[in-house]
Order: C-alpha cells, then sequence, then structure tokens
C-alpha cells in the first residue's frame, strides 16, 4: 500500500518528538563506512565484468567542423575494437533533470574540450594510445568565448524591480557601488565519471557515477534511442557529485553506444582532464552590487546584477540573484541576470548554484556598507532582516537568521573583535575576523521508496543516490524510528532503477525528500501493523523490535510470521511554496592571517551556524556543513578555473593546476546547529543542509582578510597576487 | 612482461603490457579496486598504497618497475577492515563519498611511521627533531590526499586519536 | 602512452648504452610518466635505473655525495642535509607531497620539466615539445611561467624547489659520460637557457647519466628557503627563495640567493650577490638588490605580480637573515 502526501498545508504534528525508538536525529555511524574503509565498496568503474572492453574519450582540440583523417589507421591499431564518431554522442552532461537527451553530434565541436569520438580497445593501454594518435583536424569556426565581448541575453522572467533603485542610491546616507567576479569552478568530484555498460542484446545494464537516476535512465534512453524500461542504471556508490552528476554524462552514452555495437561490455572512464571540460563548470559572474542604506544601515534599495554565460542551447544559467530576492529588506530593489552565449565548455550546477556565488558577493557588499556605515556587520543584518518576503509579501515558513547570528557571534566570540582594519599583527601576519550571512532556497521534489519489514528487520529501497552525503545513514535512522528498530536492523538499499525512483541528490533535497517518501513508507507499515493489533497508528509504540499497545508488547516477529509487511511512501511538492516562502538560514565567521609580505592568506579558525529544521544526524549533517565551509576556503582563496582568452579552453585542466583545498589549507572548525522545526518541511519539519554551509563562506573569510590587512578583494579568489594588488602600503 | 608483485602479503605474478601502471595492475588485474583512480597523474593522493611500508602513488609507477616488491593496499590494512584506523575513520566520519578514503588511510598509516622516524616536515619549528604530531603536523603531511567531499575534520580527529592511542601505549611499555 | 621497450639496468654501464640508444632513464618516474601517458613524452626505449644503488649518501671532499636515485624523502630527512644544509631539506619538504617525495629522486628532480600547461596539451603549440611549431603559452594565460631566461619561444619555469636550494649550495651534477669517465657539471652549466631550442634543456649528450650530486663543503650562515605558493601545501612556487647569508660586523660577508618560481632554470644572479656584499643591510639596498635582479625581466601580461612579489620576498628574506 501506499502513503502519499502532497505539501500544501503546514504539519504541525511533529511525530518524531512521538516515537519511541529515538535514533532519528542522533550522531549514527555510516552503514556504508565500514565498505569504504575496507576498499569494499565498488564504484562505477569498479565492478569486476567478464570480457570488459576499454573505451576512452577523444577531444576536439578546437571549435568548428570536426574531421579524423586516420579514422581507418587507427581502427587498424592493436586491440583497437572500434573508433565510435556516432552522432548520438553528447556533447556535454546533461542538465539536472533534463529528463532528455542533451545536445548530441560529433561532426563538429563547439567548444575546446568536447568529445568527438570513443576508442574502444582490449585493454586501457591500447584504447588511451589509439584515442592519442587519432588525428582530429578542426575547420576552425569565429566562435566568441569572452562573455564581455558579446550583447547577454536579458530573459524577461530573469529580470525584476520595484520601486525605484536609482532613487533610492541617489537619496541615500550611506552606499556601495561595486563590481564583484568570480571564476569559472569545478566540482571536481574525487570519482571521475566513469559508466560500466553492458548490452544483452535487448536491455541496456549501466553502472554509472550519477546523481539522480530516474531523470538519468530517460536521458540516456533518449540519448541512444531506447525505451527508458530497457535501461537499468546502477550507481551504489558515487564518488563525489556536487551537481557534476545531475545529467548523463558523455562517457555513460559512449558506453552505451559501445556496448550495443559490440555485444560486449565496455567501460568508460574520463581522464580527469576530461573531467574538467565535459561536463558543466560552475559559470564565471560578474555582479554589480548597489546598497542604499539610511544612517542606521537600513537598506532603502538594493540592486544585484550578474553576467553568466553558458554555451548555445544550454536552458540552465546560473542563478546568481536567488538569494538576493529574500535575503535582506528594502522597498527599492533591482536584480537580474544576464547571459552571454560562448563557447566555453558548460555550465551548470555545481553545489548550491546561485547562492554560493551570490550570496558570497552580496555578503562582501554588505561588510562594506557595514564598514561605511560604521556599524556592526552581524548588527548590521540584524537590522536588515526582512518581516515577510520583500518581494511577494509571503509569509515565510520559518526565519532563523537572527539566532544564526546571534548565537554564532557568541560562539565565536565575535565581541572581541575590532572593527577597523590592520589593527593585530604577529611578525609579517595580520589578523583579523570577519563575518557574513548564510542562506540559501529550501525545494522538496517528487520522490519514492519503499520499506519491506520482515521478522529479520527491514529493507529500505530507493533509487535516491548517496554521493557522501549520508543517505544510506538517515533513511536507516527514519526506517529505524518509525519501525522501533536500531538501526543495524534495517538495511538500506539503494542507487538502482529497479527500485522506487527518489529523488536524486542534488539541490540539498535528497534528505527531506526521499526521506520524507521512507518516512511515509514507514508510517504505512505503523498503519498496516496497528490494523492487526485493533488500534489507532498514534497509539501505537515501536521500541526495540517490541510493538506495544496499551498493555500489551507484541514481538514484531509474530505479526510478521504470515509475512513481511510492506510500505510505499510518495511525497510531492504541493501549493505550500505558494503560500510560504521556504529558506534556510545561517550565518559564517573566520579568523585569518594575511602576509603583509607576500599576500598568503591562513584561514584560523572558522564557525558556521546553521538553521535547517530538523537536524536527522548531526554527524553527517555536520559533515556536509564542514564541506561547505571549505568549499568556501577554496572559493575565497585557491580555486579558479582559466579560460584561454583565444580560445576559451579550460586551461589548468588538472588537480595540479586547479587548487582545491588541501588539508593544510583548511583549519579548526566550528558547527552550530541552530534549533528549528519548519512545520511547511513535511512531518519530519527537516531542510536542506548539503549546500547551506558554501553560501556565504567565501565572503566571512574575504571579510577577515579586509579586517586583517586592509586588503579588499573583490576578485576572487583571494591569491597572493591580488591581496598584494590591493593590500594598503 | 612477466612481474611478480607480492600483494597484502600474497604473490601474484601477472604477464604485463610494460604500459600498466601499479595502480592499473592492482584494480584490473589483480581486482583489488580498493586503490583509487582520481587523477592518475600524483595529483590527489587517492591512490596511495604502501611499498615496502612507505607510501607513493600507484598511478605513477609502472607495475614492472615493481617487480618482487612488497605492496600494502587498503585491503591488507588489516583483516577485517576495522582496524582501529578504520574504526576511527568511521566513528570519526572521516569520509563521505569514499573515494579518497583507501587512500587516507594508507597515507595515515604510514605517516603515523614516518613521525615515529623522526621524519621533518615543512611546518616542523625544527628540522632536527624529534617531530611530534600536531595538528598542524598532521595537516601538512596528509595534504597529498586530496578529498573534495573535504572531510578534513573527520580524518585529522580519527588519525589524531589513534597517534595518541598508540602515544599511550607506548608511554604505558616505557 | 605509446608502446616502450623496459629495461632494467644491471649497471650504469648498460644504462648509458641504453641512454646511447635513445632510451630515457627512468628513476622515479613521478614526472617521466605523467608525461608519457599524456604523450607530451614519448619514448620507445625507457631503462629503469632505480636498481642499480645509487641511492647513498656518503661523505666526500668535506661534503656530502648524494646518489641520483637517493629519493626526496631520504635526503630530506638525512640528519647531516638536516644539521648542515637546511635550505636543501627545507627546499625538499616545501615540494610536492609525502608520497611523491617518496618515490622521486635527485637525478629526477634535477630533469622535472615544467608544468607550463601548455607544454602540458597536445591541444596546443609548445616549442618545447616539438621546436619549431610556436608557443601557445605566450599570449595565453600565464602565471606559473619565467620572467628571467625567457626567449621568444619559450617561457617555460623550471618547476623545482630541490634545485633552487642546490643552486645556492653550488651543487655539482655528477655525470657518468659515454665512456664511463665520470666528470663534474655546476648547476649554472648544466641548464641550457631555451633560446630558440626550449626542447634542448640541458647539457647532456646522448649516453650521459647523472650518478648523483655533489655538496661542497657546508657554508658558514644562516640559510632559509622561502616558497610563495597559491596554497598552504603540495603546490608549485609562485616565487621561491633559497637564502645563505652569513654576517660580520653587521654587514653582509656572503648572501647567496637562488630564486625559484622566476626563471627558465633556477635562478642565481652574481651581480646582485656583489652588491649586496660588504654592504650594512637596509631597506634600500635589498630594494636595488632586487632592481638588479629584474633587469633584464621580461614580463608578458599576466606576469606583472612576479615583480612585485619577488621584490617584497626578498627584502623580507634579507631583512629577517641579516637581523
Amino acid at each position: 500500500m501506499t502513503l502519499d502526501l502532497k505539501i500544501d498545508n503546514p504539519d504541525p504534528s511533529h511525530r518524531p518528538d512521538d516515537l519511541a525508538q529515538g535514533v532519528l536525529g542522533t550522531e549514527t555511524d555510516r552503514p556504508d563506512g565500514w565498505a569504504k574503509v575496507a576498499g569494499s565498496a565498488t564504484y562505477a568503474a569498479e565492478e569486476t565484468v567478464g570480457d570488459l572492453l576499454h573505451g576512452v574519450l577523444v577531444r576536439a582540440p578546437g571549435i568548428g567542423a570536426v574531421t579524423c583523417p586516420n579514422l581507418s589507421d587507427v581502427r587498424a591499431m592493436p586491440g583497437v575494437r572500434a573508433v565510435l564518431r556516432d552522432d548520438r554522442l553528447i556533447r556535454n552532461a546533461a542538465q539536472g533533470m533534463a529528463d532528455e537527451a542533451p545536445v548530441q553530434g560529433a561532426d563538429a565541436a563547439d567548444y575546446v574540450g568536447q568529445p568527438i569520438a570513443l576508442v574502444v580497445a582490449e585493454s586501457f593501454e591500447q584504447a588511451r594510445h589509439a584515442a592519442q594518435v587519432l588525428d582530429v583536424v578542426i575547420q576552425t569556426k569565429d566562435a566568441p568565448t569572452d562573455p564581455s565581448a558579446v550583447d547577454p541575453e536579458v530573459p524577461d522572467d530573469k529580470q525584476s524591480a520595484m520601486g525605484d533603485l536609482d532613487a533610492a542610491m541617489a537619496e541615500a546616507a550611506v552606499t556601495v557601488d561595486a563590481i564583484y567576479t568570480t571564476p569559472s569552478m569545478s566540482s571536481a568530484a574525487m570519482e571521475p565519471h566513469a559508466a560500466t555498460a553492458q548490452w544483452d542484446g535487448d536491455t541496456l545494464t549501466l553502472r554509472g557515477s550519477l546523481q539522480m537516476l530516474k531523470f538519468n535512465r530517460n536521458e540516456l534512453a533518449d540519448s541512444i534511442g531506447l525505451p527508458p524500461e530497457k535501461v537499468r542504471i546502477m550507481a551504489p556508490f558515487v564518488g563525489g557529485g556536487f551537481g557534476s552528476k545531475l545529467g548523463i554524462s558523455a562517457d555513460c552514452v559512449a558506453a552505451a553506444l559501445a556496448a550495443m555495437e559490440l555485444g560486449q561490455p565496455v567501460r568508460v572512464v574520463q581522464h580527469r582532464r576530461n573531467v574538467f571540460e565535459v561536463n558543466t563548470r560552475r559559470s564565471e559572474t560578474r555582479q554589480h552590487i548597489r546598497l542604499a542604506a539610511d544612517a542606521d544601515g537600513r537598506l532603502t534599495g538594493l540592486g544585484h546584477d550578474a553576467l553568466v554565460s553558458n554555451l548555445p542551447e544550454e536552458r540552465f544559467s546560473e542563478p546568481v540573484v536567488q538569494g538576493s530576492h529574500f535575503a535582506y529588506a528594502a522597498a527599492n530593489r533591482k536584480l537580474g541576470v544576464q547571459i552571454a552565449r560562448i563557447h566555453r565548455p558548460a555550465s551548470g550546477s555545481v553545489r548550491a548554484p546561485g547562492e554560493s556565488v551570490g550570496v558570497t558577493a552580496f555578503e562582501l557588499a554588505m561588510d562594506e556598507l557595514a564598514d561605511k556605515a560604521g556599524i556592526d556587520p552581524v548588527e548590521l543584518r540584524l537590522r536588515n532582516i526582512p518581516e515577510k518576503d520583500p518581494e511577494s509579501g509571503k509569509p515565510f515558513s520559518s526565519h532563523r537568521l537572527k539566532e544564526a547570528l546571534t548565537q554564532g557571534a557568541e560562539a565565536f566570540g565575535w565581541s572581541a573583535r575590532t572593527a577597523a582594519p590592520r589593527q593585530r599583527k604577529e611578525g609579517e601576519w595580520w589578523i583579523g575576523t570577519g563575518m557574513a550571512a548564510a542562506f540559501r532556497v529550501n525545494m522538496v521534489i517528487e520522490a519514492e521508496a519503499r520499506i519491506s519489514l520482515r521478522q529479520d528487520g527491514a529493507v529500505v529501497r530507493s533509487d535516491m543516490t548517496d554521493i557522501g552525503t549520508g543517505s544510506y545513514a538517515i533513511f536507516g535512522q527514519i526506517a529505524g524510528e518509525l519501525l522501533g528498530l536500531s538501526p543495524d536492523r534495517v538495511s538500506v538499499e539503494l542507487g538502482d532503477t529497479d527500485y522506487p525512483p527518489g529523488s536524486g541528490s542534488g539541490g540539498s533535497f535528497g534528505a527531506a525528500s526521499t526521506g520524507t517518501a521512507v518516512w511515509l513508507a514507514g508510517m504505512e507499515i505503523r498503519r498496516q501493523l496497528a490494523e492487526r493489533l485493533g488500534c489507532d497508528e498514534t497509539e501505537l509504540t515501536l521500541k526495540d523490535g517490541l510493538a506495544i499497545f496499551s498493555n500489551r508488547r507484541v514481538p514484531l516477529e509474530e505479526l510478521l510470521c504470515d509475512g513481511p509487511i510492506d510500505g510505499h511512501g510518495h511525497v510531492q511538492p504541493g501549493d505550500a511554496s505558494e503560500k510560504v516562502r521556504q529558506a534556510t538560514f545561517g550565518a559564517h565567521f573566520a579568523e585569518v592571517a594575511v602576509n603583509g609580505v607576500t599576500g598568503e592568506v591562513r584561514v584560523r579558525r572558522m564557525l558556521g551556524s546553521f538553521a535547517a529544521g530538523r537536524i536527522l544526524n548531526p554527524r553527517t549533517a555536520r559533515s556536509q556543513c564542514h564541506g561547505g565551509m571549505i568549499w568556501g576556503i577554496g572559493m575565497a582563496l585557491t580555486e579558479e578555473l582559466t579560460h584561454d582568452r583565444r580560445d576559451g579552453h579550460a586551461v589548468n585542466r588538472d588537480l595540479a593546476g586547479y587548487h582545491l583545498p588541501v588539508n593544510a589549507d583548511v583549519p579548526p572548525l566550528d558547527v552550530l546547529f541552530v534549533e528549528e522545526r519548519d512545520d511547511w518541511a513535511g512531518p519530519m519539519q527537516a531542510k536542506g543542509i548539503g549546500e547551506l554551509g558554501i553560501c556565504g563562506a567565501g565572503a566571512a573569510i574575504l571579510n577577515a582578510v579586509y579586517n586583517a590587512s586592509g586588503a579588499r578583494v573583490r576578485d576572487l579568489p583571494a591569491t597572493p597576487d591580488r591581496v598584494i594588488a590591493t593590500l594598503p602600503d | 612482461m612477466k612481474t611478480t608483485l607480492t600483494v597484502n602479503g600474497r604473490p601474484h605474478t601477472l604477464d604485463l603490457d610494460p604500459r600498466v601502471t601499479l595502480l592499473d595492475a592492482l584494480r584490473d588485474h589483480l581486482h583489488l579496486t580498493g586503490s583509487k583512480k582520481g587523477c592518475d597523474h600524483g595529483q590527489c593522493g587517492a591512490c596511495t598504497v604502501l611499498v615496502d611500508g612507505r607510501r607513493i602513488n600507484a598511478c605513477l609507477s609502472l607495475a614492472v618497475a615493481h617487480d618482487g616488491d612488497d605492496i600494502t593496499t587498503v585491503e591488507g590494512l588489516s583483516e577485517d577492515g576495522k582496524s582501529p584506523l578504520q574504526t576511527a575513520f568511521v566513528r570519526n566520519d572521516g569520509m563521505q563519498c569514499g573515494y579518497c578514503t583507501p587512500g587516507q588511510l594508507c597515507s595515515a598509516t604510514a605517516v603515523l611511521r614516518e613521525v615515529e622516524a623522526g621524519w621533518p616536515s615543512h611546518v616542523s619549528e625544527t628540522l632536527e627533531g624529534p617531530a611530534t604530531l600536531t595538528r598542524d603536523e598532521l595537516a601538512e603531511r596528509m595534504s597529498g590526499n586530496i578529498c573534495r567531499c573535504s572531510c578534513y575534520p573527520g580524518i585529522n580527529a580519527a588519525i589524531l586519536e589513534i597517534a595518541e592511542e598508540s602515544t599511550d601505549y607506548a608511554e604505558a611499555a616505557e | 602512452m605509446r608502446p616502450f621497450d623496459y629495461q632494467r639496468a644491471e649497471d650504469t654501464a648498460a644504462a648509458r648504452t641504453a641512454s646511447r640508444a635513445g632510451a630515457t632513464i627512468l628513476a622515479g618516474g613521478t614526472n617521466l610518466l605523467d608525461l608519457m601517458k599524456l604523450e607530451v613524452m614519448a619514448p620507445e626505449r625507457v631503462v629503469d635505473i632505480s636498481r642499480l644503488g645509487l641511492n647513498r649518501i656518503t661523505e666526500k671532499d668535506g661534503g656530502l655525495h648524494i646518489g641520483a636515485t637517493v629519493t626526496n624523502s631520504d635526503l630530506a630527512a638525512d640528519m647531516r642535509i638536516r644539521r648542515d644544509y637546511p635550505v636543501l631539506s627545507r627546499a625538499l619538504l616545501a615540494g610536492a607531497s609525502g608520497q611523491l617525495r617518496n618515490k622521486a629522486t635527485t637525478g629526477g628532480n634535477l630533469l622535472q620539466r615544467t608544468r607550463c600547461p601548455y607544454f602540458y596539451d597536445t591541444g596546443t603549440a609548445c616549442n618545447k615539445r616539438t621546436p619549431g611549431e610556436g608557443c601557445a603559452a605566450i599570449g595565453g594565460e600565464l602565471r606559473n611561467h619565467a620572467i628571467l631566461g625567457t626567449s621568444e619561444h619559450c617561457v617555460a619555469l623550471h618547476p623545482s624547489d630541490m634545485a633552487v636550494a642546490m643552486r645556492a649550495l653550488d651543487a655539482m651534477v655528477e655525470v657518468e659520460g659515454e665512456d664511463g669517465t665520470r666528470r663534474e657539471v655546476a648547476l649554472d652549466d648544466f641548464y641550457r637557457l631555451p633560446g630558440d631550442r626550449p626542447d634542448i634543456e640541458t647539457t647532456l649528450a646522448p649516453g650521459d647519466l647523472i650518478t648523483g650530486v655533489t655538496l661542497p663543503a657546508p657554508l658558514e650562515g644562516r640559510q632559509q628557503y622561502r616558497k610563495v605558493r597559491d596554497r598552504a601545501s603540495y603546490a608549485f612556487a609562485l616565487v621561491s627563495i633559497a637564502a645563505i647569508v652569513r654576517m660580520e660586523d653587521g654587514r653582509i660577508a656572503d648572501a647567496t640567493l637562488a630564486f625559484g618560481g622566476i626563471g627558465t632554470r633556477p635562478w642565481r644572479d652574481p651581480e646582485m650577490e656583489t652588491l649586496l656584499k660588504g654592504e650594512r643591510p637596509s631597506a634600500a639596498l635589498f630594494a636595488k638588490a632586487a632592481d638588479v635582479l629584474m633587469r633584464h625581466a621580461a614580463v608578458h601580461p599576466g606576469l606583472e605580480f612576479k615583480l612585485t612579489l619577488v621584490t617584497r620576498l626578498l627584502s623580507a628574506t634579507l631583512e629577517e637573515m641579516t637581523e
């Protein structure tokens, strides 16, 4: 039986608080952790498959029509089984939830690095060499690659205005009017995208490194011309995604085509250099931010205009101003995103698309405003918290920014700060602190899950993935809580399209969407158990394998002697989002040291306080927040994917040139969860936490750089050269 | 080429194309996929294994050049996958996606030995020792293992926990 | 990676013979395999010298002889290096990662190729890969590139930290020639400037084998290695300085300074060192030294920051070391 829920209204029942097992909300180990530390967790390229062939993607070194004059020579090389120049190869990874094939074709390259062939051979070494020998000749086409050199698209639905911002700026006691830029960035998950495809003459089975299987199945089926029911995708372990594995990727489509053509299993693993090109990057942004405030720092106007880029025909554009729509009150507003159509590698979702870069730049501007107005940065934010959504007038479902700011400031020791920059020096190092607020929209998407309660425990199944977020842990806790089982008696099986379609991992919606489906499935089983016992579900207590009602205590095994009980849960977003504005809030605090000689920046400590509804597992949630904060360190200080000014190609496309933060870049981090129950967030009152931690984190660091050294860096990242260039003498 | 590798205590003789890296020999020829390929160029550390007790990037090494060598991979760190270090990684949530984890574990195993041997690091105050495993020392020494999920706090907590335990044992034994 | 014949050399003579016949020498392989995978280097024969017993550090003429295959880890951890040549130990520890240092060798580190991204990208033109093809880096995105010793054909930077310290220490490269005789080559004579043949990086001839590096007797004075990079660890230098400074009566008796991150080879400037010698330390003197160092700098767009950075770093380093 299926329990359906459409989220139209708040649920004030707070049922998790009534349940008896006591595992939901506790620090539980990841059950998948043991396989990961033993090395037995198998990722997309690691399943042992007989007669496996190896495919290597070939990239276009230019933009324009493609020919391969020595194709037949390469086909005759030792071990080579095929060179696919199939027009079903995809140009770049599909956008998240595309649900259909992305742009396809191998005859012409729209950007440097586009995959235009797949070489398949008996060994990886043969395939790699043959791919290098394949001569790719480009009839170079003139194509713009610089976002500032084209007339951008100005889509109407991405522009909004209220009141008169220009007038507000003219009349304001204090203003900020500045341009901030962020570079292209890469998800750079540790597992390169990889696929192993098997074709049995009728059905395609693909092990992939993917985040959203129900969509990926349709995208793959559409790409290769099969009905979706003939495609099965498995992804029980995914080595990180961060948005780059939302949509079907080039390796999957190429491996599937090759397996179908050759009738043998084919594995395609993207080389790390491919990963930077053929998936989706975070667009560079140019952000014009205007703030108008009265002498008390109350905003009278705000403007946030962004320029981003993408390839032709891509529907995604980085939603830079998403957070600015609701972050602060101001009567006069102008927000907009413009899109430059250029021929750099495709852009798409990367951890917290929109707010990660938008909130970061906006919070830099807020710091400049605080400085100019002579108001403490925490106080400035407190003074501008809106009572309701500043544009739509809808109430907030729950709003805990104030608590995040004040509790975070207290725990960090913010009051000890000196407002003026350049007040503390240790040797060559200037020391200072900074803060920023964090904002992130909250989403629920349709999801299903099934639980089977058996005498030996419960099995939870969904095609939902765990990309490191903790799905395995949390679903075990939810099912255990509802069914009165310790998590070790719940097995969670994920990442297989044969299971009910979950939400997939993305947009921080996994735990709250698929988690709610698991909750509903568990609730359905409770209903059936109550029926067997002749009581109401709310009167039933399940704990430690016992069903307790009135003064009866019945072991679950007894209730299940006729066979297992199945429950199916199905959640859909309803019209809640039309009634309320829902978001998550937080605050970041950072202490940094800035070398006055070299411009090097070292983060000395960070604290983040976050309100994201009920925290289902503080340990995995804390790890997510650490991740976000460290991404903030990368955004603020080290990460920049450089494009060649002539052809837009990703120049530093390896992990030596693209600087992810390493262990030594990361100081001790504190995470504080602000108590919150958002009744509009479904029966568990839980919201997303995976992305909030990055939103604004980089701004806290750069604001601390200013407080420490007086260097105001508006072009990210603040590498030593940029810091030196802005350091006062 | 005929090559004999002793992996996790067991000798294996393979006939390999000289181009096969130690990493690919482990993953594709011996089906020991615990060692991961993150970049294939020594830029991430996911492939870290121990050769004759020392940590190296298996991706930047030809298998044929390791003929006769003694190799330990994550699968060989313990019988049951639950050594104190492995357990500490789980308890401290020293992983998210898990892809860099085997490399972190192999690297950490070697770091503990390097510190014991008195090797200095870039952040050591003095070169002449003795080496002590402070948080900053650990962070520097583990910087050859990138974790994009950014589990460094959990990873460091797990390793420091084990380092303290072994110091306690050492002190108790004295 | 192109198919190749792999041979494990039994002795240095076999390695030399193979090298003479065109084989590429494999020691640690941390850079060679990296480049072979991308077919930036595509040797048909590879001769492995990792088991020739060239991995010992021995005392020689009051200094030290370091075998060619001593790993960066062993060299950095050697107590004699730590005590008498701390600048070398520091430079090694500032480079790469623990794993790479366990594999990378002394000889290999000297021969490590540039990290210019265009050199690594076979889809773009590079005179270092294919002489005469052109240089895509010039006019492109420059960061880890040189401002000294460049030519119109190449702006590639020498990426080593170790070699910078060795340059300051006046290390000599021990080379076994085709006929088996050993000679010592100063680093100044070892590295070529790119000129119109950036593909030829050293004065080694076919059949030559690096068997070791000799460090002269320890120098008096303070030693320091400072490196500025884009993250706290595991990154190449934006600018680095190996400095050995000896003071006498408040004056600079000797200042030996080698630089990384700015030159097409580990950089030293005798004229600048002469300028400092015998002088009382002052901000003006240090600024003048930087001007001398930079007098021939060719600064392509994107690299302007290196002038500022090296000037600031040089002044701060000298200030600290002459206190």
